[in-house]
């Protein structure tokens, strides 16, 4: 799912004006579950709004990043003089593509594409690279797991388990070497990985996906 | 052929230290570095942006090398520049006569004085070693288009033996010779007991004979420098029983000196050490001292 965390609080009120009607806009999807924008946290984050003397209400709907479900918010939408989304940067920019007219801003952080690992931590696991091949890793992925996205092999800063950069951070390359032992498949890692494609990631654009056969 | 590979193929223990260029644009800082090495190494490492700090170019300290009758290896690194600028700088690198690279994948930027840029890692270091063999060897750039000339490069790779996951290490040193390294340089050896085990392994691999092994060695100055190397440096095992002896040292720096020499003594004993890369970080005036202490002075003249 996508991760997201709010922004700093003194942050969100920069963007507001003294007097204006504020809508927080909660989203029901990832940024529910990793509870930094549903239902609860944009009512607390109105209820604040309003302690600190702004006419704040909130809502929040299905999934943001779909036009459909903002179209359907449309009467609190428009009612509003700001609107604070609490979605991903999908949502947020959704949302604006359809009410240019308003004035929004991001009341989240979005961080990235992960798991909750465990209650209160959620970890990173996709970078979205378009082009999968975690299968000869073990299932871990280099490219977003390893600091320096290396695909043949640890760096010389991995220190018990650990990554040099963070030591909170596991070593991606200490756990692919220790699934593929374990797995008794360490001749995968003998072969040399050639430089990727990256075209079919980010650094190819912006990217679309395209099924004729779904298309109206 | 450069004189370090042509030192290394006759079998002459080879010996490299490490040059960093200046925060700044000084040259007479490398020049003064490189007086001072000349005659006593066969050729000057230059460093590629060292620990994400940013300093004078390795491409461009290696010409003032050069200029001093010095020979350079430049170092590139895959954290600052894509597949696009890493040939397009070993072609300009091999258009001036550099003639020996080693290629890292590079510390990550967070260690440095840039913490907040991007970095590149388009290819790794054994793509990088696999993309110059073959645009010496076969002629070819990374897409496949071919390029002109003549090209004459010595390629060379790091190895870290001390690095977790231990058991991985020999594998990876055969992936980089296998794409291409003639030359190894490693990280900086204190524990010769868990080098040596190291080595063992290499040699059962027959890595040995297909790369020439330098080990990399570092003089310290201080116990405080030691114990930064055994708690803070990521890939370097310092025993106890060094950081003991700096401590009961009257003198640091003679202590420093002698435990690096001893130290490359015991490395030449071992099989398939083919040189030693000195790292003297900011005390390169110390290297002359230790080459001739180790009796690897004088250096072998080029054939």
């Amino acid at each position: 799912m996508i991760i997201a965390e709010r922004k700093p609080i003194k942050e969100i009120f920069s963007f507001l004006v003294p007097g204006e009607k504020v809508l927080v806009l909660g989203c029901g999807t990832c940024v529910t579950v990793c509870m930094s924008g549903g239902e609860k946290e944009a009512r607390e984050l109105s209820s604040l709004l309003h302690l600190k003397g702004w006419e704040a209400e909130d809502s929040t709907i299905e999934r943001q990043c779909e036009p459909e479900f903002n179209l359907k918010a449309k009467e609190e939408i428009t009612h509003a003089d700001t609107i604070i989304s609490l979605a991903c940067g999908v949502g947020v920019q959704t949302l604006a593509e359809y009410f240019p007219e308003k004035k929004i801003f991001p009341g989240l952080n979005t961080t990235f594409m992960g798991m909750p690992k465990e209650q209160g931590l959620w970890e990173e696991r996709c970078w979205g690279c378009g082009n999968c091949t975690v299968h000869l890793f073990g299932y871990i992925c280099p490219v977003t797991r390893c600091a320096k996205s290396l695909l043949n092999g640890p760096c010389g800063g991995s220190k018990s388990g650990k990554c040099e950069i963070k030591p909170d951070r596991d070593c991606a390359w200490q756990l692919i070497y220790d699934r593929l032992k374990k797995e008794n498949k360490l001749e995968v890692l003998y072969a040399i990985q050639p430089p990727r494609d990256w075209s079919t990631s980010h650094y190819g654009g912006q990217r679309k996906m395209i099924r004729e056969d779904v298309r109206l | 052929m450069s004189a370090l590979q042509e030192i290394l193929r006759r079998g002459e223990f080879a010996v490299t230290a490490e040059v960093g260029p200046p925060k700044g644009v000084n040259r007479e800082v490398i020049e003064k570095k490189c007086d001072g090495l000349r005659g006593f190494v066969d050729a000057v490492n230059i460093t590629d942006n060292q620990t994400a700090i940013v300093r004078l170019s390795s491409f461009a300290s290696c010409l003032i090398a050069k200029d001093k009758g010095i020979e350079p290896v430049m170092q590139m690194v895959c954290r600052d520049r894509n597949r696009i600028a890493l040939q397009s700088d070993f072609l300009g690198a091999c258009a001036w006569g550099v003639e020996n690279f080693l290629c890292l994948s590079g510390d990550h930027q967070s260690m440095g004085n840039h913490p907040q840029s991007k970095n590149v890692f388009d290819v790794d270091s054994i793509q990088l070693l696999q993309i110059l063999k073959n645009m010496r060897d076969e002629k070819v750039f990374q897409n496949g288009e071919p390029l002109k000339g003549e090209i004459k490069a010595f390629l060379g790779a790091g190895a870290s033996p001390f690095a977790d996951p231990l058991e991985f290490r020999v594998i990876r040193l055969a992936k980089k010779i296998s794409a291409g390294a003639q030359f190894i340089q490693t990280q900086a050896v204190f524990d010769l007991e868990i080098f040596s085990r190291f080595m063992e392994e290499v040699r059962k691999a027959g890595l040995d004979k297909k790369a020439a092994i330098l080990a990399g060695v570092i003089p310290v100055k201080s116990l405080s420098a030691l114990r930064y190397m055994q708690n803070e440096v990521p890939g370097v095992v310092v025993p106890d029983s060094l950081v003991e002896r700096m401590k009961k040292a009257k003198d640091p720096k003679e202590e420093g000196v002698r435990i690096c020499v001893e130290t490359i003594e015991q490395l030449k004993k071992i099989e398939g050490v083919r040189g030693v890369h000195i790292m003297a970080i900011s005390w390169e005036s110390i290297v002359p001292e230790i080459v001739k202490e180790a009796n690897l002075y004088p250096r072998p003249e080029r054939s």
